[in-house]
């Protein structure tokens, strides 16, 4: 058993990693095959302790309903986790995740997956949006109960991880049985810690999902930044807290993931001195309001949404991830040949260039996007959805 | 009836290396020097010896050296000589001991007790020479969030001002009149090189400076001495001073004497009259009236300068600066009890206020509890020795550092805290023609931007062997930082774990 204090949450951990993305822009799922493969090559980027996969478009029956998977070290953690979400949330279905036995797999945790939608009337009387609120919940769970944690939370999405060889991990989940239009996936090296189930890599909130490589030197500036708006960095990781600001800049200040990411590798100034005024006064005005959501050090992420997938290496190029496509697929990984181990016609094979973001959208994103507005809507200015659906329309004084 | 004191200091000259070319009886105001008129010898009145090391310096032989008096005193810890010394003093004149510069006295420097870190392995260094490194700094309060366009790469949201560093190093409030127009010249010279800002205290600013309006950032502080909308408008930022680090509570008093006639056409008052700034301001007795002033200025110049509000490190410093950052200040500036100053009662100078890094730490934490550090950017100062202080300050949570003592120290500044004599030898702190002669302000300028560029390269080593590149990064990262040799409560108030943690 790991003594606690040396836990991701407890101690903070710097790892290396491999990271891998596949994607269809159509919308057509894929079973996890290739995503398997293109991981498992780059076993000696990882050290065993820590594997993982993120996987959209696998729960089309209960797509309007979040995803929970939840891993429990004690049936008392579960009891009071289902107490919580029965309080909380309206449950369509619950059922242990089904897992393969594997012979390097030791003492798994007891993974149960939710489908809930959130309780109607506390949603009504919290005040906050539907996505906020299951935030807060999860946070929740993930802080105070004890042996509980919450791996995923959005919609139509999972994420499968555990200590492991990522292959081992794929096997013991049994990732071959689902489809999705986008895989992420993770190998993990940390360097200071015997791993742990709930550390392990993909780090997801709500339908965000991140696989990344490095160490950022920024994190203390990050994590204190994104404290001050409820983000409680508990498990003390890099991954964690560049969730949060996406989280912070794409769905509450209503940036495309696009600009999130830019303002996460800002323009140097060098470079913004080159340009007209007008170009450098919009940089520096967003580096100026935003300095500390730059993310500073080595690293290279794979982000994933329900809008697809996100690749961003930082400003200097510290990592390898490179990027190949093929049609309607597109394949990240830190090394080529990952890539052209599932896909040896790739075309167009190159490296994310520092600072900035190789975004792919599914098609359909992609052309809802083309019509809306350029200017960035925050989410508190949005009406709630719960709102407008439910509650009869405000009627306007006569 | 006054009783014979001992002198401070003696003046050492060897006899065989002195050449008897009256170097030094030229170079010292206080007549220490002197030509025996029967000999021809030279001899030391040593009791006006203030250890300012003009003489020492200029002595073209090194004849000379300054050392303490060598009188043993009771051997009483608690009677020591200088206790005493203070004790005739005062049974002498019945007056409040005066002092200059910062507290001397051997309190804890906190900075000597954080260690900083550096990259192995997992995450590399980055050469500064190589890839760029980033020390660029804004100054002024930032919006929640920023509304744009993305497609025309349009800022909608109005944002309030800023001012521009180019290292994140300023120079603190020194009046023209407690230091002189040369020395305030070279700092105004050395802003502008800098990419940086200097700033006028309360004196004023001098017509020759007004071309330096872009680097200046003018003060409105209780004697309200040399404001009009002219002046407020010249500057790039305005401070609102409410307190100095060296003399929490307390006022300002620049004697008649001082006031010559570029002083009095500076200050807006008669020659020869005393300046006095009162303690408080008379307009703000509570943070409401705070609040009128700020936004009075900001009218004066419609909205388009930052007002930064400058208190002293004192024991509810935090609580104070929120509320000074909810009153609308664009930028709060702490002077930490190491601060330095012209003229202080010497028992507040030495007994009033706290150090610099506590303050910042709790003011940081306390303004992000609150969920309000973006609305304002902190400065602080009171003693930045070097550039290590400065990383240690912006890893606490400082935007940037502010220095004075330091920037004088380059121009010759001994630190003997005689500066309310008016007898400077170095022509700063003092308005006799004859001494601010003795300072050029372009060659005072040059050490000055030496400095500050010599700081700013070391900085950016520090932060590239952190695998930082760019300031920002390193803005309140405490994780920068370990504690050694201190308390759990003192790292506690810090944010800092201990070393090995």
């Amino acid at each position: 058993m790991i003594p606690t204090h040396l836990r991701e949450g407890n101690t903070r951990i710097p790892s290396g990693c491999a990271i891998a993305g596949i994607m269809d822009r159509t919308g057509t799922c894929h079973d996890g095959t290739d995503i398997l493969r293109s991981i498992a090559l780059m076993h000696d980027r990882g050290n065993g302790l820590g594997g993982g996969f993120a996987a959209y478009g696998i729960y089309p029956e209960y797509k309007d309903l979040y995803a929970f998977h939840i891993m429990y070290e004690s049936r008392e953690a579960r009891a009071a986790t289902e107490e919580y979400l029965d309080t909380y949330f309206m449950s369509e279905k619950q059922e242990r995740i089904p897992t393969e036995p594997v012979a390097s797999i030791k003492n798994p945790p007891d993974i149960w997956r939710y489908f809930v939608a959130p309780h109607p009337m506390r949603l009504n009387m919290s005040g906050l949006d539907e996505a906020e609120y299951t935030m807060q919940h999860v946070f929740h769970i993930n802080g105070k109960i004890d042996g509980a944690f919450v791996a995923s939370s959005g919609k139509d999405m999972g994420a499968f991880k555990g200590v492991g060889y990522p292959e081992d991990i794929g096997e013991f989940y049994r990732i071959t049985d689902y489809k999705a239009w986008a895989w992420t996936a993770h190998g993990r090296f940390p360097t200071n810690t015997p791993g742990w189930w709930g550390g392990a890599h993909p780090f997801t909130l709500l339908n965000w999902s991140i696989v990344h490589n490095g160490e950022i030197s920024s994190y203390d500036a990050n994590r204190r930044y994104v404290e001050q708006f409820g983000y409680d960095c508990e498990l003390q990781t890099d991954t964690e807290v560049i969730t949060y600001l996406f989280d912070l800049l794409a769905r509450r200040h209503g940036f495309s993931q696009e600009m999130a990411a830019h303002i996460m590798t800002a323009t140097s100034w060098d470079d913004i001195d080159r340009m007209d005024p007008e170009q450098a006064a919009f940089e520096t005005t967003l580096r100026i309001c935003y300095a500390s959501a730059l993310v500073n050090g080595p690293f290279s992420v794979i982000l994933g949404s329900d809008e697809g997938l996100l690749a961003l290496n930082d400003r200097l190029k510290l990592r390898a991830l490179m990027v190949g496509e093929k049609g309607p697929m597109t394949y990240f990984a830190s090394e080529q040949a990952a890539i052209e181990i599932v896909c040896p016609d790739a075309e167009n094979i190159r490296s994310i260039e520092g600072g900035v973001p190789f975004v792919v959208q599914l098609d359909s994103v992609a052309e809802r996007k083309r019509n809306e507005s350029a200017e960035n809507r925050p989410a508190k200015e949005k009406p709630y959805h719960h709102e407008t659906g439910v509650l009869p329309r405000k009627r306007k004084e006569a | 009836m006054n009783t014979p004191t001992l002198p401070r200091y003696k003046v050492l000259r060897d006899a065989d290396a002195c050449i008897n070319c009256g170097v030094c009886v030229r170079e010292c105001s206080h007549h220490v020097h002197q030509v025996n008129q029967k000999t021809g010898a030279l001899v030391a009145r040593h009791g006006q010896c203030v250890n300012c090391q003009r003489c020492v310096l200029f002595c073209p032989t090194t004849a000379l050296a300054i050392d303490r008096w060598p009188q043993v005193d009771s051997g009483s810890a608690n009677w020591t000589l200088k206790t005493m010394q203070d004790i005739a003093k005062q049974a002498d004149t019945g007056a409040v001991l005066l002092a200059s510069m910062g507290n001397p006295q051997d309190y804890p420097i906190y900075w000597d007790h954080l260690l900083l870190n550096a990259s192995q392995v997992t995450n590399p260094s980055i050469d500064p020479l190589r890839e760029p490194m980033e020390t660029r700094v804004f100054l002024g309060s930032r919006p929640d969030l920023l509304k744009i366009n993305e497609r025309e790469q349009r800022v909608l949201t109005q944002m309030p001002p800023q001012v521009k560093l180019d290292v994140p190093i300023m120079f603190s409030a020194m009046s023209f009149g407690s230091i002189s127009l040369n020395a305030q010249k070279a700092l105004a010279l050395a802003a502008k090189e800098l990419g940086t800002f200097f700033n006028t205290g309360e004196g004023g600013l001098h017509q020759d400076l007004e071309s330096y309006g872009d680097h200046a950032v003018v003060q409105v502080a209780s004697g309200r001495f040399g404001v009009d909308p002219h002046y407020l408008n010249t500057g790039s930022m305005i401070e609102i001073k409410i307190g100095q680090g060296a003399k929490p509570g307390i006022g300002g008093h620049l004697p008649g004497e001082k006031i010559n006639a570029e002083v009095s056409r500076t200050r807006m008052i008669p020659e020869g009259t005393d300046a006095i700034s009162p303690a408080p301001h008379h307009d703000i007795y509570s943070i409401e009236d705070l609040r009128q002033l700020i936004f009075s200025l900001k009218e004066a110049t419609l909205y388009r300068k930052p007002i930064a509000v400058k208190i002293a490190a004192v024991h509810n410093v935090s609580a104070i600066a929120s509320g000074v950052a909810r009153a609308g200040a664009d930028v709060i500036v702490i002077d930490g009890f190491r601060g330095g100053t012209g003229a202080a009662p010497l028992r507040i100078r030495d007994s009033v206020g706290i150090p610099i890094e506590f303050a910042l730490a709790a003011v940081d934490q306390r303004l992000r509890d609150e969920g309000i550090r973006p609305k304002v950017s902190l400065v602080v100062g009171g003693s930045i020795r070097n550039s290590a202080d400065a990383v240690r300050a912006i890893a606490l949570g400082a935007d940037a550092v502010s220095i004075a003592s330091a920037a004088l120290i380059a121009m010759g500044c001994r630190q003997c805290q005689d500066c309310s004599s008016g007898l400077c030898n170095w022509g700063i702190a003092t308005q006799r023609p004859e001494l601010t002669s003795r300072l050029d302000p372009e060659a005072q300028a040059e050490r000055i931007i030496n400095l500050v560029r010599g700081w700013n390269l070391e900085i950016k080593e520090m932060m590239g062997g952190m695998g930082i590149n760019a300031i920002d990064s390193l803005r309140g990262n405490r994780l920068m930082l370990r504690g050694i040799g201190l308390s759990d409560k003192e790292r506690e108030i810090l944010g800092v774990k201990c070393a090995g943690e």
